[in-house]
């Protein structure tokens, strides 16, 4: 009996992530996407909702901002489903600055993404922020231009997000609360499960990978590296130019703030002081400074205080 | 983007008295990066974040990298915390290397900056054009002619270089006693663009070798240092 052979033409050859333009240069390799990131670290990135904003973060030296409708301490007050800006919106915050402007798209909207694709975004946030689309599966991220940022409560989720083509990880914390507890919680629980991994032999991270439902060899070059393989933010609940220098202290490589910055009493100065304080985020003295006189602060919400479908952290799988 | 690990080379770096002191601006951005390819360039050189007024005037600080990031941020923070005026002077006497937003912070003029304009050190002769390529979805990484003066005796006869531009910047203008060291290879019809440029001590690249494991451009950077270093002590 002949062996048999599949046929060759029943479908076109995979399209790689990377494109060439004739001079060899390659568009959208993960080395270029993470790159970004790397770029981005020892920074601020704030959210913004028009134009003014956007400059008054640039003024205050945030090294990029997220282009949103709502803050997401709006999209709790709100209520209902939460969903990708107007690209429109997006564009003008774009034209009026020129550091990286970021968007988000709901979990697993693989066409929001295709869509902050085409405008030319410089990140997109698959962000549970927003009212997910998919409740099994998030956005295949390979297939795009833009890289992503997607958030993490634990070292496995932060891996599964990274093998579907993340080139950045966040902490979730619980945003729109100005309440920290949580993303110390994640940064925490992502820092303790690198050093139990790093710990262990080859043999056992087999078994580590199986119960923490993480990838085998992102885990292994994760445990011998010490630390996630691409740039860690943290995100949701930071508030104050404290609460900033305790995630960078915690390992984090820079930080998001939501509402903390617009929501509070004077945001441009309260956005100077937390662009000072990641700077200088080990100096005391410094982070003492630029506390005083900050006015009011986002008034907070206490975790449990939230009704259980309103805890953004626990969207995403 | 894997390569071979060169010898480090120790060869030009002080065989006696303090080893070479090498700084890396430590404000914003991809610094670590830069310290890990200079730890790998020069084992026996001593590399240091600096972000203070303090620390770039240090007189034992013999040379400094501004890497990449974003240079509205670093010349904000840098500004607001009182260390402008020691960079704007440290960057006239002794060696210096600037990557990306490190290029655009050292030159004398800048197109595409942001409203209201933004702070520039100005030490380095030349015009750069910020985000040249657009958005990051235009970022690319591609394979750049070796330039013969970056390479050292051990080097020669080796590939070309990896290069990464992340929202890059190019050269558009260069002044007196600007060598282009590198340009940017174009689809036919459009003219070359210099990507990689040396100014006396001051050196400037529109991509990140910190980024690939390629350590040629930091082992480059190490010997103008030593060199610089070797004249003053030979002067004085």
């Amino acid at each position: 009996m002949s062996s048999f052979q599949a046929p060759q033409n029943l479908v076109a050859a995979a399209a790689a992530d990377a494109t060439t333009n004739g001079t060899g240069a390659q568009t959208a390799t993960f080395t270029v996407k993470a790159g970004l990131a790397q770029m981005l670290k020892g920074g601020v990135i704030m959210d913004v909702i028009n134009p003014e904003q956007a400059r008054i973060a640039e003024e205050a030296g945030a090294c990029a901002v997220m282009a949103l409708e709502r803050v997401p301490a709006d999209i709790r007050k709100n209520g209902g489903v939460a969903r990708m800006s107007d690209p429109d919106m997006i564009k003008e915050i774009k034209a009026s600055v020129s550091i990286p402007v970021m968007a988000k798209c709901r979990i697993g909207h693989f066409v929001e993404a295709q869509i902050l694709d085409v405008i030319g975004i410089d990140y997109i946030d698959e962000s549970e922020v927003l009212t997910p689309a998919d409740e099994e599966h998030h956005i295949n991220k390979h297939k795009f231009r833009a890289p992503f940022v997607c958030g993490c409560r634990n070292l496995g989720e932060a891996l599964r997000r990274i093998a579907e083509g993340a080139a950045m990880i966040r902490t979730k914390g619980e945003a729109g609360t100005g309440n920290v507890v949580e993303a110390v919680r994640h940064a925490r629980t992502v820092n303790a499960e690198i050093r139990r991994a790093s710990a262990m032999s080859d043999d056992e991270l087999y078994a580590y990978a199986k119960e923490i439902r993480a990838p085998y060899e992102l885990l292994k070059q994760t445990a011998r590296a010490g630390r996630l393989p691409v740039v860690n933010f943290a995100a949701g609940g930071v508030a104050t130019p404290a609460d900033a220098a305790l995630m960078m202290q915690l390992g984090c490589d820079g930080v998001f703030v939501g509402s903390g910055i617009f929501k509070s009493g004077d945001p441009a100065k309260r956005a100077r002081a937390i662009v000072q304080a990641v700077a200088h985020y080990r100096d005391a003295t410094v982070l003492a400074n630029v506390s005083e006189n900050l006015g009011e602060a986002m008034v907070g919400i206490n975790i449990s205080e939230l009704p259980e479908d309103q805890v953004y952290s626990k969207r995403g799988w | 983007m894997q390569l071979t690990t060169p010898a480090v080379d120790t060869t030009r770096t002080p065989a006696e008295g303090r080893p070479l002191r090498i700084g890396v601006l430590a404000i914003q951005s991809g610094f670590h990066e830069h310290q890990v390819m200079l730890h790998r360039a020069a084992a026996n050189a001593e590399v240091v974040q600096v972000r203070t007024k303090a620390e770039l005037e240090d007189p034992a600080l013999d040379g400094l990298v501004i890497p990449g990031g974003e240079s509205t941020t670093m010349s904000i923070v840098a500004q607001r915390s009182g260390a402008w005026d020691a960079l704007h002077a440290f960057v006239r006497k002794r060696p210096v290397w600037g990557t990306c937003a490190g290029m655009i912070l050292l030159s004398a003029d800048a197109l595409n900056q942001k409203k209201d304009g933004q702070a520039l050190l100005g030490a380095l002769p030349i015009t750069v054009r910020r985000n040249r390529f657009g958005s990051q979805v235009d970022s690319f990484q591609i394979e750049l002619q070796e330039p013969v003066e970056v390479l050292s005796e051990g080097d020669k006869g080796s590939a070309g270089f990896p290069a990464l531009f992340i929202r890059a910047p190019v050269v558009e203008k260069v002044g007196e006693d600007v060598k282009v060291l590198t340009w940017l290879p174009r689809t036919s019809g459009e003219s070359s663009e210099a990507v990689a440029v040396r100014h006396g001590d001051i050196l400037a690249c529109a991509f990140h070798p910190e980024l690939t494991g390629d350590d040629r451009w930091h082992r480059y950077f190490v010997r103008m240092v030593a060199d610089a270093r070797r004249a003053r002590e030979a002067a004085a």
